[in-house]
């Protein structure tokens, strides 16, 4: 349903130029119907406006077209996702009559203090970042908050076909979070060449889509996993 | 009202700001009583497997929450959550006994089950998924026909 919501955009900025112009122009004693034909700037005609004039902003168009916005043919009608971190009563699966959704945490809050992602895709905080700086300890033990992670250092990377960039898939970064058996060997069998992976598969929730795409950063966060340029044969020396 | 309604409407009306506002204003009323704001945290899951049928909200349980707190391996590997929405099968009863939820929620590492609306906090006729998911931003879902 969040499509609806780019619609609410446009028409805030219709709703705010008319009425700007409405403040800054002087309006005509007159009611009824209006006469007063648009102001329209001739392309080529550099003169200096004269004093208190407004030019006319970009909503003239839609006034001369004649047609008001049409939310059937608004701007990316079929993005989803226009609206994130809602605090817990305004997110829409929260239920605003209940006296506990009023005090559970808005998310926003939560990631004052956190490294921010530059997509703002999923959560839209670094949380590898997070916990490299110390900035959040999450425990690893549900009661000793003193034991470490057992965390293994090796990268592995895959050769996708054609030209998308090879995938470089860090151990490191996923030992700090989880352990061996949450993985090893029911999504993925620990042997080289065993394991087929496509992203389609990833898209319907299996292999990395078991995490991302649900909960670690989105799988349209593309170069975070294919970070290594590939060369071409051929081609190499070309900057991709 | 009836008249502005009637004038918002009105197809040989002179445009003019007024009659755009008009329209505009009816325009977003409209869509404001269509959309129902579904714009929840990634990685909030609903989980609804028995809550309302036995007269509960659903419970929603925030990921990020307490991502925070415990690395995933707490969970998914100490306490044995599957990785799928409403994959385990999570009653008030187990809850009690110390298993899933109940691990930390037992007024002790965390706030107890008494506090019942703080889980079953979700809006009533949500069905179990996770927020935001891949599968919930594809335009077509891909888990049609799986049913």
């Amino acid at each position: 349903m969040s499509r609806f919501f780019f619609p609410h955009l446009v028409l805030v900025s219709v709703l705010v130029a008319p009425a700007s112009n409405a403040a800054t122009e002087p309006q005509p004693a007159k009611k009824g119907p209006s006469t007063e034909v648009p102001v329209v700037i001739q392309p080529g005609t550099a003169t200096k406006p004269a004093e208190g004039f407004q030019a006319p902003s970009l909503t003239y168009q839609t006034q001369q077209s004649g047609t008001p916005l049409n939310a059937s043919n608004s701007f990316n009608r079929l993005l989803k996702t226009a609206r994130r971190h809602q605090a817990p009563t305004d997110d829409g699966i929260h239920d605003p009559d209940n006296d506990g959704t009023k005090i559970l945490q808005p998310p926003l809050e939560a990631y004052a203090n956190l490294p921010r992602t530059a997509s703002d895709l999923g959560n839209g905080v670094d949380w590898v970042k997070a916990m490299d700086e110390h900035i959040i300890s999450p425990r690893w033990d549900i009661d000793d908050p003193e034991m470490q992670p057992l965390v293994m250092d090796m990268n592995i990377i895959r050769f996708p076909r054609g030209s998308i960039p090879n995938e470089l898939f860090p151990h490191r970064q996923h030992t700090l979070w989880l352990d061996c058996s949450n993985c090893h060997p029911a999504i993925f069998i620990p042997q080289k060449g065993a394991n087929q992976i496509s992203m389609a598969a990833n898209l319907l929730g299996q292999k990395c889509g078991t995490c991302h795409g649900k909960v670690s950063f989105p799988l349209s966060e593309c170069k975070r996993c294919h970070s290594q340029p590939k060369v071409l044969p051929g081609r190499e020396g070309v900057k991709p | 009202m009836r008249r502005l309604l009637k004038l918002a409407f009105d197809k040989h009306a002179a445009m003019n700001w007024r009659l755009l506002l008009i329209r505009a204003l009816a325009l977003w009323a409209a869509l404001l009583a269509f959309a129902g704001p579904a714009s929840a945290e990634y990685g909030d899951v609903v989980i609804n497997n028995y809550a309302e049928t036995q007269g509960m909200r659903p419970v929603v349980f925030p990921h990020w929450f307490h991502r925070i707190r415990f690395a995933c391996k707490v969970c998914h590997a100490d306490l044995g959550f599957k990785f799928k929405a409403g994959g385990n099968d999570i009653t008030m009863s187990k809850i009690i006994e110390g298993q899933f939820c109940g691990a930390c929620h037992n007024g002790n590492l965390a706030w107890s089950v008494k506090n019942c609306n703080l889980c079953h906090s979700g809006k009533p006729g949500t069905p179990t998924q996770v927020h935001e998911s891949t599968s919930q931003e594809l335009a077509v879902p891909a888990e049609r026909g799986k049913k």
